[in-house]
């Protein structure tokens, strides 16, 4: 022991604060070295670490653009869910200038926003253009088709009773001979988009479940190869999280690293589907635009990544580490 | 520095490696450890280590009574020792200067008292040329020498070699030897665990020869009570 209580004699007396400031710098230090180490691990096997990462990112984009996908669909309904409306079928008997009149009263209505009048005359004309039966109905002397009021209400659409009730009081007017209003529809798709929603959770927990297995095996094995390393490493006293942190480390890069290619997968994605997608939306005169990732899901898709790389690599080091003599 | 009192070691399966171990070893002394094939020479360097722990009796290292020490505490308490092992166990991955460096990074100094310590570290094995060499570049009786830097960079207050001239010629052997006996003499305590008798013999030290686990009290010197 001459050696250690030499430089014991000869060092300062240390206070408690600079003694945890040298703690924190040396901590600092072997985090610092740990991050370069294990870029350097990953720069040093390209092949198998971007095969590795590029799994990753297939796998994180999978579910993210499902997600991407949904929020379009809800995007998309949700305008349609704005535009529900109430046909009303006039009686016969009503002719257009009342039709006008009473379309025109109906709009002053508190609950109605507006009104369209489809004349009953601009109806059979635009039915002749498009069913091809105009010599059929030409032999008919009378027009058979009603005046048809659109009333667009000014009511929350998911407010079902509301709803009814406006319908009722239409059809209860002398004019009105019915009243069509078919929810049925938006329902079974928002059902059907719930049910998909599901599905994405379901995929998402298997698919993260997936990557988990990847970084972990991989992880495992860079132990395995590096076992004689961390066996020196614990003779000469490197404590678990010295030997753990490059492991942990590497795992935090398969995150960062899977979590760039989902983005990027996802981002050209959408740059492809952009065009199409515009040219479809003009057929329907929407000016729809897909929705991106935008700022807050890319944060949200790269935390994903780096929460399954560090636990991942967690799960690994915690079951591996152990079983390397010696303790 | 080392006292063995009373101890006793049985592996896993009944295995019984050393009955009754009674030893002293005062700080700043150089101990050959030898025996047999099997005679439990590496079990005391690992029991020393706490690599493996005693199943009976006490030792004290350092003043450290090592049932007490806890799991938690062994990294902090082996950084006071060097190891040496017969098949050097360097990194083949990694240089010279980063092999040596180890136990130093692991201690967490900086950079450039690293650089200075393993310079000074090979320099005293005169590999200093060598710094930027890989392991499979050198020959075994280089090999052997980046291991003895590797294990004193540190310096340890106790240096532990088993077998560490086990696959050298005998002039080769009597070099390491010579090395240890340099570092002995600024005041580190070293055992080495050897069956190569004729060496032992030339070094004169004291001996202590183990039999199936025993220690024979006929070793180079006379025995303690
Ligand atoms: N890890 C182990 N598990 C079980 N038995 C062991 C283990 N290591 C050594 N032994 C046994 O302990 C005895 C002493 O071994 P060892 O200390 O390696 O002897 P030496 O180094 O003198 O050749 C031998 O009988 C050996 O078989
Ligand atoms: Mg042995």
């Amino acid at each position: 022991m001459k050696q250690v209580n030499r430089k014991k004699n000869t060092r300062p007396k240390k206070t408690f604060k600079s003694e945890l400031k040298r703690r924190f710098d040396m901590w600092l230090l072997q985090h610092a070295q740990a991050f370069i180490f294990s870029l350097g691990q990953y720069i040093k096997y390209p092949v198998s670490n971007i095969l590795t990462t590029a799994v990753i990112g297939i796998s994180l984009a999978l579910p993210a653009s499902f997600y991407l996908l949904l929020d379009n669909v809800r995007y998309v309904s949700s305008s349609w869910d704005g535009s529900v409306q109430i046909t009303l079928f006039l009686q016969t008997n009503v002719d257009e200038a009342r039709a006008a009149e009473f379309a025109n009263i109906l709009s002053d209505s508190n609950n109605i926003n507006e009104t369209v009048l489809i004349k009953r005359a601009d109806a059979l004309a635009e039915y002749q253009k498009l069913s091809g039966f105009a010599e059929a109905l030409n032999t008919l002397d009378e027009n058979p088709l009603p005046n048809v009021v659109l009333v667009k209400p000014n009511l929350d659409s998911s407010n079902e009773a509301e709803t009814e009730t406006l319908i009722k009081e239409l059809e209860a007017m002398p004019e009105v001979d019915s009243a069509q209003y078919d929810s049925r529809w938006l329902k079974r798709l928002l059902y059907l988009l719930d049910i998909v929603n599901r599905l994405i959770v379901i995929l998402s927990t298997l698919l993260a479940i997936a990557v988990l297995l990847i970084i972990g095996n991989t992880i495992r094995l860079s132990i395995h190869n590096r076992r004689s390393e961390i066996e020196i490493t614990k003779l000469f006293g490197g404590t678990d999280s010295f030997i753990q942190r490059p492991f942990l480390y590497s795992g935090l890069w398969y995150g960062v690293f899977g979590g760039i290619i989902a983005w990027l997968l996802i981002t050209i994605s959408m740059q492809m589907l952009h065009g199409p997608v515009k040219q479809l939306a003009n057929l329907y005169a929407s000016d729809f635009q897909l929705i991106g990732l935008g700022f807050g899901n890319s944060v949200i898709l790269l935390a994903c990544g780096i929460a399954l790389g560090l636990l991942g690599s967690w799960i690994a080091v915690k079951r591996h580490l152990r079983s390397i003599e010696p303790v | 520095m080392i006292r063995f009192t009373n101890v006793h070691m049985n592996y896993p399966g009944g295995n019984e490696a050393l009955r009754n171990i009674n030893l002293h070893i005062e700080q700043g002394a150089m101990v050959y450890i030898t025996g047999r094939s099997g005679a439990g020479k590496s079990t005391l360097l690992r029991l020393i280590a706490l690599i493996d722990r005693h199943t009976r009796g006490q030792i004290i290292i350092n003043g450290q009574n090592l049932e007490r020490v806890r799991n938690r505490r062994i990294p902090i308490f082996r950084r006071h020792i060097g190891f040496m092992f017969q098949d050097h166990r360097l990194l083949n991955d990694r240089t010279v200067f980063d092999n040596v460096a180890l136990p130093l990074v692991i201690a967490g100094y900086r950079h450039q008292e690293i650089r200075k310590r393993v310079q000074a570290a090979l320099d005293k094995v005169s590999l200093l040329q060598k710094v930027n060499s890989y392991p499979m570049a050198l020959s075994g009786g280089e090999q052997q020498r980046v291991g003895v830097a590797r294990a004193v960079v540190h310096r340890p207050a106790i240096l532990l070699a088993d077998e560490p001239t086990g696959n050298l010629d005998p002039a080769l052997s009597l070099d390491t030897m010579k090395l240890f006996e340099q570092f002995n003499q600024v005041g580190v305590t070293v055992l080495i665990a050897s069956h190569d008798l004729d060496m032992i013999r030339r070094m004169s030290k004291r001996i202590i020869t183990l039999k199936a686990g025993r220690v024979l009290p006929l070793g180079g010197t006379p025995t303690e009570s």
